[in-house]
């Protein structure tokens, strides 16, 4: 065998290991935390936040 | 004037508005043109020769051109707008506040569908390179090009799902080598340093000016978008810059500079060392351009370079397409648009991470099973449907929300213009995409009217409705 077989059966290796690490941590997060705290994502935070300031200004 | 000033950055972040989890604002300027220049980089490198072969080497300069004045203006339409509604999913979000859900939906599949085939197309490019390095070193008979295809997707789907900074500043250094290798190539082989071996009098006199007349001009369209293609994926990182208004304007107009200079600088390099034969074959003749002219530069050091950038070029364009598609995904199953599942932020890493990890399989059936060729036309056909919707989209923009109601980060010139041009180049480029490939753009189309009939009388039950208007806009104009 050469070096690229050697290299070919890294890379099955490698992509092997990423794709575990990635599903294992998945697994681990969805176990660990409540499903309403990993989708409480709100779009427009900013935007809130920026009309909010605007009010808070006008009030003060 | 309203309330409404997004360009304030006296209380950039987020907030407590309901978001436990978010994305995570650390992107600046230069991360948002690493990821656009990125993600299209690697047109320059392969890809925009096919140009050239439907064409000549003329009819590919006029179509990098005509694409450029193209691109232009979807980079600055898309600059105002996203400087106003600076929410991850990008141009998906747009429509659905600007034009309404059936739009929306169909625009968040055609970022989806366009970035992912991207990725598949640069994975098999990236396969067929390791075997062409391999070849180089004295392997004889081919190396299996997919553990290194499917290691390319699962390493870079690995760094986006651990957190957008690296992501993007690991795309800022390799599409900086890449095109700083662009700039050497050009000034080492012209003349502006030493003596150049530039012959464009030999090589486009005669026939070889246009062989195949004006028609092949226009044919040329279709791959003129090569140069071009993703630089409106800027959008995508949005919800993740410190400052939305100042950072996605700045980052995308620098990036189609950018892209112009080396899309003009590759066409003169290649057209002026390789017969257009030779390069319009991207198949059997010159698949990677940039690095058949380094080679005929005679110098090692070129050679070692462009084949580090080409590499880099398509690393960084996989990269950039994982990050935006998993965006576009992850803002269509916070709007219920898709199951809410796919909304999920990870709580340390404060990326998509189902979105990330629920397309690795989809990007790996299309780069393992699927033609490139078939690959990268669907993946240009998705943009093609994006590009046509953003004219409409900032014209009823300006029609709904004038300048003087909402102040956005940015405002761009000679409006109606630009979204005029934009569509008029639009269609020629359909025209062109339909000589060649009229088969697979009705079938594209067909698959949306199928999926837009699915939405509209199922799917939309589910749609977050009272959540998804966002923006603390002032009522329309005429509602």
């Amino acid at each position: 065998m050469d070096m690229w077989t050697y290299l070919e059966y890294g890379a099955w290796a490698l992509s092997a290991v990423l794709g575990l690490l990635m599903v294992a941590d998945w697994l681990r997060t969805d176990s660990t935390y409540s499903e309403e705290v990993l989708t409480s994502s709100r779009e427009g935070e900013l935007e809130a936040m920026t009309e909010e300031h605007h009010l808070e200004g006008g009030q003060g | 004037m309203t309330d409404t000033d997004i360009t304030s950055q006296a209380i950039d972040g987020m907030g407590p508005h309901g978001t436990k989890v978010g994305l995570l604002r650390v992107l600046g300027p230069a991360h948002v043109w690493a990821l656009g220049v990125g993600i299209v980089l690697v047109g320059e490198y392969m890809g925009w020769n096919f140009a050239v072969g439907k064409g000549g080497a003329y009819a590919a300069l006029i179509a990098c051109w005509f694409a450029g004045i193209l691109y232009s203006c979807v980079a600055m339409i898309d600059s105002e707008v996203t400087s106003t509604v600076a929410a991850a999913g990008g141009q998906y979000t747009q429509a659905k506040h600007i034009i309404g859900p059936l739009m929306a939906f169909n625009v968040g599949l055609y970022l989806t569908f366009a970035y992912t085939m991207l990725e598949a197309a640069n994975a098999i490019t990236a396969g067929y390179l390791i075997d062409q390095v391999a070849g180089m070193t004295g392997h004889q008979g081919g190396i299996d090009q997919r553990p290194f295809i499917i290691l390319a997707i699962m390493f870079l789907a690995w760094l986006n799902y651990r957190g957008v900074l690296a992501t993007l500043t690991f795309n800022l250094v390799i599409t900086a080598i890449a095109f700083s290798a662009i700039i050497i190539l050009f000034l080492s082989t012209s003349g502006v340093i030493g003596a150049g071996d530039m012959k464009h009098a030999d090589l486009l006199a005669g026939q070889a000016s246009l062989p195949y007349g004006w028609i092949g001009v226009l044919a040329a369209m279709h791959f003129g978008l090569w140069y071009y293609l993703g630089i409106e994926g800027t959008t995508q990182a949005a919800e993740e810059v410190r400052s939305p208004a100042r950072s996605l304007p700045f980052g995308t107009l620098a990036g189609i500079m950018t892209l112009l200079i080396a899309a003009t600088l590759t066409w003169y390099v290649c057209s002026g060392t390789l017969p257009w034969e030779f390069l319009g074959d991207g198949v059997n003749g010159s698949v990677a351009p940039l690095f058949d002219t380094a080679r005929l530069s005679g110098s090692q050091a070129l050679v070692w370079l462009l084949g580090i950038g080409t590499l880099f070029a398509t690393l960084a364009s996989a990269n950039g397409c994982i990050n935006d598609a998993s965006r576009a995904w992850f803002a269509m199953g916070r709007d219920r648009y898709l199951p809410g599942w796919f909304g999920a932020v990870h709580p340390v890493y404060r990326t998509p991470y189902r979105s990330i990890v629920f397309l690795v399989p989809i990007a790996l059936i299309f780069a393992l099973g699927a033609p490139l060729d078939q690959v990268i036309t669907f993946s240009i056909l998705s943009g093609l449907l994006e590009y046509t919707f953003m004219p409409l989209n900032v014209i009823l923009f300006r029609k709904k929300w004038p300048l003087a109601t909402i102040k956005r980060g940015y405002e761009h010139p000679f409006h109606p213009l630009p979204a005029i041009t934009l569509l008029a180049l639009c269609s020629v480029t359909y025209f062109a995409v339909f000589l060649g490939y009229g088969t697979q753009l009705v079938a594209m189309i067909g698959f949306y009217i199928v999926v837009s009939l699915w939405f509209h009388f199922w799917r939309y039950r589910f749609v977050n409705r009272g959540a998804q208007f966002t923006m603390p806009w002032p009522r329309p104009e005429g509602y």
